[in-house]
């Protein structure tokens, strides 16, 4: 299936600058990909990745610069080319797909006009000729309406759409190389699988080499003929795709393999009466209607995961409960009792009850305030101690989020790093003392091992403390891993719940088996079983 | 759709308009002086004093007299100078055609010129071009108008080409005009100048890092396109935020400087009315002001509405 | 021709002048201190450098001006418009009041009263914006719709109707000219503070059940001090250039206080028979507003460099 060499990086290093200095990005890797080959692209954030795949253009964003290496393209090297001759290879001979197509059209021309840019431009084809590509390339990347949707404007489409056009945009010119800069990152998971379908079929047919990027290992194992691993900024190790998922060589590599193991063992269903209720709650922004009759109970030392796509309601749900969004229908109930809509009116002892943790530790730590301060607040606030008690309590909850106090009570937010800062926002919810606690996303910003770590904690805390947690999350490998009960939200509804044996055992509900199956799995043959397994069915 | 986002913006400025008609009466009713009292004088009598607010209807209620005004003022009679009793309208007539004139002048001078600079700036980022135009526009806008124009009337003055003093001979031509026009033109072009072309390159700039504009360059788009052709178009709502925000700088700027040259225009009427504490000539003058100001920062906005792709092609 | 030519020539000077004098304060500053305020000099743009040194000059000025000046403020010393010599090193003025005394009075008149108007304006301003940002609700609308108003009227005609009103004098200056700043502060606070409360720390000290006077000055303060640092400056230059206009206009400071905005309006006629003296007053308030902005372009690169 290989065919000549095409593209060959060799020792290439890329700095960044930071300041007066220059910062390694890349240190030295290499590279080489055959015609008609695709190859994986794998490594967490900060790897250098999108970096690499950038430099096979030959091009470096602003503020980074290749120090050192070649990257020979079919025989030339790109790094000391002129600018203008590496300008008539990109969109023609080498394309790029962008990880945000929203982002990435130009909101002030039609698609069909960013499609036919290149190919003109580059004097491959005539606006008459690359129109009619276009929208052959459309139907192929089955996109509705093939002849329409090229003149509609980027934000008329939406972004699975839009990923697609980008793929036959990129397409547009047959070039000989193409990379995917983590094209289905953005999207939901059910999105995601028709996107790759697409991709795939496409890069199939028409025989061009491809490099794909992503941090998703199920994904890349759909994709590439081989795979390089990326661990910041050098090579750990690189196979063909079954060889690598069937015996990786390296620790790291094995540790990105065995992120998914952690599995909580079930508990018995709960007999006392539930900490948290839900009951009916409907509620909206303004005239929008986003909740509608969502009803669940949680339990003390049980975790409830509330899964669904971006949209489904799940964090709006959280903020009903915790009274930032007041319910227009329905009640909340703690401990039996029934509690304000909005948190204004609530008492202390109430907002105490339910802490919610957010997605993103970057801005749910205030980034001038030291941990001392941030977790001391809340412990005098509620507690109402002072002094000497409260810098006790900040050490032990520090020590409680495995976070040595010595070191880490008097450094400032930027001086931690992501999953230490998810653990100090986990410290400052559990400092209020909480019944609740209402976790949004919490591990989707993080890289897989240190999210593995985060959800070991949180099942820690739980079992010592008998907290009872609404789990948020579109991730259905980590509902698998920490959840009792599960509740799937879909347009504002519940349209599934139970205990996870109930909901994950066949025969499922429909929108929960279309979830189910949309999740990627490492078998590199699982793309394929599902497609065929739809077809069938349709 | 959006015709109605722009009719909703046209109400939402003649409701703005109608609010600063009552904040300029307003304040005159909280904190003016008497009128009558100004008008005749400390050794007035009681009696005269009562006639004459009689006469000048100030004895009606606020709300009848502001519906007075506001009636007249639609009609352009602005009632009396109490200065010189000669109706405000006649005092106005000329010279508001003149402000305008100059700052049309002015606009004509600086809006391309700023803009070819700001594009040319942001095209070369961070070259000797651009940190001298930073350097060189920062110091500009530093500099009061008034010092500005007095560098100019010694530079150029002394030359002799233009007049420093901007009277405008009665029956001048358009040339004429522009001539005797030239430096107070010019004053507000370098004043301007510097504010548009630094916004303008800082919209352009911000565009730049786009991720589409990383995509066109990814797509062989040469430099010049990529300006020309993904990032203007983008750019153009901002910029003429930008154009609209220093034309009704303008407007006010130009006051300064029509007292520098001793150009017959309304910034100069205001400012003697300010002096002599001529209340109606001020509340005249301060309404045009505000209302030339309100009307092209309302044409910006629809402009800028207009020229949004994301507003003009709706899902 | 000639005269452009040499203005050419002063204009090179004076930036070869300006940068020999940035580089030197530069030199200067980071020799005698340490630490992470020496860094900070050693890297900074030599506009920066020369914006500092020319602030630095024009306190000393400001604060010496008794000692400095070779006679009194309002003194009577000669005839009028008198032409430089040893004795009046800049002339006199339409009063025969020696200018160079007067330029230095002018600096701690002049700036001193800006300051005091910037201080008054920046308080205001920004109290209320932080606030109406963390409140919200009908505060905010209030507050916003009020502050729009008035920002749709002209800064320098709202000025000139407001003091027609209250009669031209330094207080009623600094209170009309505070107000209008202020609802400049409070547009740009507000907005730096909507983008704080925002964040979820903000929300989080508001589940807690935090009250509004430690959200503003723990949560958003805090953050929003970079801005707003930076906004005093340019608010300043503002204040600073409005009050010279006005008193230029004769609407401001009232003679016989040493004001530059004045001075330059005094002494006005010279300029048409070619003497300079009028443009020394107008360049003092210039160069103290340039420095201004050098120092806080700087600033603000500097944070914009650093979130990146």
């Amino acid at each position: 299936m290989a065919g000549s060499l095409l593209l060959d990086m060799r020792d290439v290093h890329i700095e960044g600058r930071s300041g007066d200095a220059w910062l390694p990005i890349v240190k030295g890797v290499d590279l080489q990909l055959h015609r008609g080959e695709v190859l994986g692209l794998i490594g967490e954030s900060g790897a250098g990745k999108s970096t690499l795949g950038l430099a096979a253009m030959g091009y470096v964003r602003g503020g980074t610069r290749i120090s050192r290496g070649e990257v020979t393209f079919d025989g030339t090297d790109l790094v000391t080319a002129p600018e203008s001759f590496r300008r008539g290879l990109r969109g023609k001979r080498i394309a790029y797909v962008a990880q945000s197509a929203a982002a990435s059209f130009n909101p002030a021309h039609k698609l069909i006009d960013q499609f036919c840019e290149a190919p003109v431009m580059h004097g491959v084809l005539g606006r008459g000729e690359a129109e009619r590509q276009a929208v052959d390339l459309y139907r192929r990347m089955r996109l509705p309406d093939p002849e329409g949707i090229g003149f509609r404007y980027p934000h008329q489409v939406s972004g699975g759409q839009l990923q697609r056009a980008m793929t036959a945009m990129a397409m547009a010119c047959k070039p000989d190389l193409i990379i995917f800069d983590e094209p289905t990152t953005a999207l939901d998971v059910t999105t995601q699988i028709e996107v790759l379908a697409a991709i795939r079929d496409i890069v199939d047919q028409s025989g061009t080499a491809a490099i794909y990027i992503t941090h998703d290992l199920a994904v890349v194992a759909q994709m590439a003929d081989r795979i390089k691993v990326l661990l910041r900024g050098d090579e750990v190790e690189e196979a063909p795709t079954r060889e690598m998922l069937a015996s990786p060589r390296q620790a790291y590599t094995r540790s990105l393999w065995a992120v998914r193991s952690h599995r909580r063992p079930e508990q018995p269903p709960a007999r006392e009466a539930p900490v948290l209720e839900v009951r009916a709650v409907s509620a909206g922004y303004g005239a929008v209607k986003v909740l509608h009759d969502v009803s669940f109970d949680l339990h003390r030392g049980r975790t409830v995961a509330v899964v669904g796509e971006s949209g489904s309601g799940k964090s709006t749900t959280a903020r009903v409960i915790a009274g930032l969004l007041p319910a227009s229908r329905g009640e909340v109930r703690i401990e039996g009792r029934p509690v304000a809509p909005s948190f204004k009116a609530r008492p202390k002892e109430e907002l105490r009850a339910v802490q919610l943790i957010h997605q993103s530790a970057d801005t749910s730590l205030n980034p001038k305030q030291r941990v001392r301060e941030i977790l001391g607040r809340p412990v005098a606030f509620y507690a109402g101690m002072s002094g000497a008690k409260v810098e006790a309590r900040v050490r032990e909850l520090l020590r409680m989020i495995e976070l040595e106090p010595d070191s880490f009570i008097d450094r400032l937010p930027g001086e931690l790093s992501g999953g230490q800062k998810q653990r100090v926002s986990l410290a400052r919810a559990l400092a209020a003392e909480p019944r609740v606690l209402i976790c949004d996303e919490v591990t989707s910003a993080l890289d897989q091992i240190v999210a593995e770590g985060i959800l070991k904690l949180l099942d820690r805390l739980q079992r010592e403390l008998d907290l009872a947690i609404m789990f948020i999350t579109h991730d259905l490998a980590t509902v698998r891993a920490i959840a009792d009960g599960v509740v799937v939200m879909k347009g504002g509804r519940v349209v599934d719940e139970g205990t996870k044996a109930d909901v994950f055992t066949p025969p499922h509900h429909p929108y929960t088996e279309l979830l189910l199956s949309s999740v990627p799995e490492m078998d590199p043959g699982w793309l394929d079983r599902v497609l065929e397994a739809r077809a069938a069915r349709a | 759709m959006i015709w109605r986002m722009v009719g909703q913006r046209l109400a939402l400025g003649a409701l703005v308009l109608l609010a600063i008609t009552v904040v300029i009466f307003g304040a005159i009713e909280l904190l003016g002086a008497d009128f009558a009292q100004q008008r005749l004088g400390q050794s007035a009598t009681e009696e005269t004093l009562a006639a004459l607010r009689e006469q000048m209807g100030l004895n009606r209620p606020a709300w009848v007299r502001y519906g007075a005004w506001i009636g007249g003022a639609v009609r352009g009679d602005f009632g009396v100078s109490m200065a010189n009793n000669r109706p405000i309208a006649d005092l106005m007539a000329g010279r508001l055609g003149n402000t305008l004139f100059l700052a049309a002048f002015a606009a004509v001078m600086s809006v391309p010129l700023s803009i070819g600079l700001g594009l040319l700036a942001a095209l070369w980022r961070n070259s000797w071009f651009d940190r001298a135009a930073n350097v060189g526009t920062l110091t500009a806008i530093a500099f009061p108008e008034f010092f500005v124009a007095y560098i100019l009337v010694y530079l150029i003055g002394s030359t002799g080409l233009f007049p420093t003093l901007a009277s405008i001979p009665p029956g001048a031509t358009f040339l004429e005009r522009l001539h005797v026009t030239f430096l107070p033109a010019l004053t507000l072009t370098l004043v301007v100048t510097a504010h548009m072309m630094r916004m303008t390159r800082a919209a352009i700039v911000n565009l730049l890092a786009s991720p589409y504009i990383e995509m066109a360059r990814l797509k062989g788009v040469p430099r010049a396109r990529v300006i020309w052709r993904h990032a203007l178009p983008n750019a153009l709502s901002p910029i003429i935020n930008v154009v609209a925000l220093n034309l009704a700088y303008l407007v006010t700027g130009v006051v300064v400087v029509e007292v520098v040259f001793v150009y017959p225009g309304l910034g100069q009427l205001m400012v003697d009315a300010v002096r002599t504490r001529d209340v109606p000539v001020v509340q005249a003058a301060a309404l045009i002001f505000a209302a030339v100001y309100v009307i092209l920062n309302l044409l910006a906005d629809v402009l800028s509405t207009l020229s949004n792709p994301r507003l003009m092609h709706r899902r | 021709m000639t005269a452009v030519l040499t203005w050419a020539a002063w204009v090179a000077g004076a930036f070869a002048g300006a940068a020999a004098l940035g580089g030197a304060f530069r030199a200067v500053v980071w020799r005698l201190l340490g630490g992470p305020v020496a860094r900070a000099v050693r890297t900074m743009p030599l506009s920066a450098a020369f914006g500092m040194a020319v602030i630095a000059l024009y306190v000393v000025v400001a604060l010496l001006a008794p000692w400095i000046a070779p006679f009194g403020e309002r003194e009577v010393v000669g005839g009028q418009y008198l032409p430089w010599d040893s004795t009046h090193w800049l002339g006199t003025d339409n009063l025969g009041r020696d200018m160079f005394s007067r330029l230095i009075y002018g600096a701690r008149n002049t700036v001193g009263i800006a300051l005091a108007t910037t201080a008054l304006a920046f308080g205001v301003g920004a109290a209320l914006g932080l606030t109406a940002a963390a409140t919200g609700g009908w505060v905010d609308m209030v507050l916003s719709r009020i502050v729009d108003l008035l920002m749709a009227i002209p800064a320098l005609i709202l000025s000139l109707l407001l003091l027609t009103l209250l009669g031209a004098s330094i207080p009623n200056m600094i209170l009309v000219i505070a107000l209008i700043d202020a609802t400049r502060v409070f547009r740009l606070s507000r907005a730096v503070a909507m983008d704080v409360v925002v964040m979820d720390y903000v929300e989080a000290a508001r589940l807690r059940g935090e009250g509004l006077a430690h959200i503003v000055r723990r949560e958003i303060l805090p953050n929003a001090m970079a801005p707003l640092i930076a906004e005093f400056g340019l608010r300043f230059c503002f204040v600073f250039l409005s009050i010279s206009a006005l008193s230029f206009l004769g609407l401001g400071i009232q003679p016989p206080t040493a004001d530059w905005g004045s001075m330059v309006r005094d002494t006005a006629t010279l300029i048409t028979f070619g003497d300079i003296t009028p443009l020394l007053p107008a360049g003092a308030i210039a160069l103290l507003t340039v420095a201004v902005n050098f120092v806080v372009d700087w600033q603000l690169h500097r944070a914009s460099g650093l979130k990146d």
